[in-house]
């Protein structure tokens, strides 16, 4: 079947198998990132300035830079620097490992600074050690805080895969881009928009479940 | 002696909160704090109860040593000593401090369970013993947002008395409450008094504090000006700053 003198079907098969490839970028990111963050918030929030300032330079560094560049440069550095280079889809994922875990590690470090200090206060008379206090009473009234600004980053994540076509990783907006070219037709990029969509459709409905079960307590 | 602090001294920056100040809390005394609005009266027992570090001075809590000063400087305990004694005094805040995503039940089963190792049928046999003398055993299963100000601080002092501390401060217990419902939270503080609860209230209560106290400690500018039983603080006093405070008290009130 063709509209606008693109085969749809052909399209639709490449299509889905780049989006086998945005799932796998998608999910690597965030097993990676999530964690990474949480170690961030926490050294940003370390009394020692040695472990403070480098972790808030790195984070100025891959919040303050193209996320596209991070791409280029974790491709080809290595070539120019080491001679010797990652593999196009491990250079894609280490760049959109380091600079998500910058962001996550911004929203956990805000969401830890949101609990007021009576929380940490109250443990502490009751006697509880400073383990216990941060895994049985902060963290988990931390994971509703973020929820949201983590929410929004998720969704922004299926969107930045898109960046990855800039190392050649065939991802699906570089699927589109080809196919619209080589066809001169503009139904592969409505396509991809479509794919985008529905992804983050499902991110959305997730991360409404997720607060809703927060929903029985409020501050 | 239950308390027994000795020549306490702390400042933040270098404005002295506390300036020289002794305190002696026997068992079974009920002892009121008042005193004007940054006297550090809340600074007092923020270092009684470890939420604050003195500069020097010597603290013992139930014949153990707390922080002592040798050289000008305070020495503290070690952490296991300091966690014993931590465990003897429990500590009622202004503005509760319950954990918001816990229940009611949990809030005080909690802490038994974590710090205390009891089990879960122990602890909440003692907490729903609590709530019920609280007047708020229905509420077990409902979350700390669900509940009035008043409700929150009872399962406070419930959180607090499950521990079996051996002395309770209270900072200011019904400063954050509406006029109507600190009444319910007195209650529950002269209930305590008549099972000879070892309480230290800071609090701007003044018909309160001279029924229910054993002495009254009046402090102002980071230190005690004088103390007594509550007729000697308030109807007796000789103390030229004790009477402007009160008679300042008392033209807001009439």
């Amino acid at each position: 079947m063709k509209i606008d003198n693109v085969p749809i079907d052909l399209l639709l098969k490449n299509m889905l198998a780049a989006t086998g490839t945005v799932f796998r970028i998608f999910f690597l990111t965030i097993l990676f990132s999530v964690p990474l963050g949480f170690l961030v918030a926490l050294a940003r929030r370390s009394r020692f300035k040695i472990i403070s300032i480098p972790t808030r330079i790195y984070q100025l560094i891959f919040r303050g830079t193209p996320l596209m560049l991070q791409l280029f440069f974790f491709m080809y550095a290595p070539f120019y620097i080491f001679g010797n280079g990652f593999e196009r889809f491990t250079a894609c994922i280490i760049a959109f490992v380091i600079n998500y875990a910058a962001y996550f590690g911004e929203i956990f470090r805000g969401g830890i600074a949101a609990i007021p200090k009576g929380q940490y206060e109250a443990a502490k008379i009751l006697g509880y050690n400073r383990f216990q206090t941060f895994m049985r009473i902060i963290l988990p009234q931390v994971v509703k805080n973020v929820i949201p600004a983590t929410g929004n980053e998720f969704m922004t994540l299926v969107k930045d895969t898109a960046l990855a076509q800039v190392i050649s990783v065939k991802e699906i907006f570089d699927v589109a881009s080809k196919a619209g070219s080589k066809y001169f037709s503009v139904v592969p990029i409505i396509v991809a928009a479509l794919f985008y969509l529905i992804m983050n459709t499902v991110v959305e409905f997730v991360f409404k479940l997720i607060e809703k079960k927060f929903d029985y307590y409020r501050v | 002696m239950l308390v027994n602090a000795q020549n306490i001294k702390k400042k933040f920056d270098k404005l002295h909160v506390l300036e020289d100040i002794s305190l002696e809390v026997n068992e079974g005394e009920v002892v009121s704090v008042i005193g004007p609005s940054g006297s550090g009266k809340s600074t007092l027992l923020r270092c009684l109860t470890q939420l604050e570090r003195v500069d020097s001075g010597r603290i013992e809590i139930d014949g153990q040593v707390m922080v002592d000063t040798v050289d000008g400087k305070a020495v503290y305990a070690d952490a296991n000593t300091l966690h014993e004694i931590q465990l003897k005094v429990g500590l009622v805040f202004q503005n509760f401090n319950l954990f918001p995503h816990y229940s009611v039940l949990k809030n005080i089963t909690d802490p038994q369970m974590i710090v205390l190792k009891r089990s879960k049928e122990e602890a909440v046999k003692i907490a729903m013993e609590l709530l019920g003398k609280m007047n708020l055993a229905d509420k077990c299963n409902s979350y700390p947002c669900e509940l009035s100000g008043g409700q929150q601080q009872r399962i406070a002092i419930a959180r607090a008395l499950a521990l079996n501390p051996k002395i309770l401060f209270f900072d200011e217990p019904t400063s954050a409450l509406d006029p109507e419902l600190t009444g319910e939270i007195l209650k529950v503080i002269r209930d305590l008094a008549k099972e000879n609860m070892t309480m230290v209230i800071v609090t701007h209560e003044m018909a309160f504090a001279k029924e229910v106290s054993d002495r009254v400690i009046f402090m102002d500018k980071g230190v005690i000006i004088e103390q007594g039983t509550p007729s000697e603080i308030f109807d007796n006093s000789v103390n030229q700053r004790t009477k402007e405070f009160l008679s300042r008290l008392n033209s807001y009130i009439s």
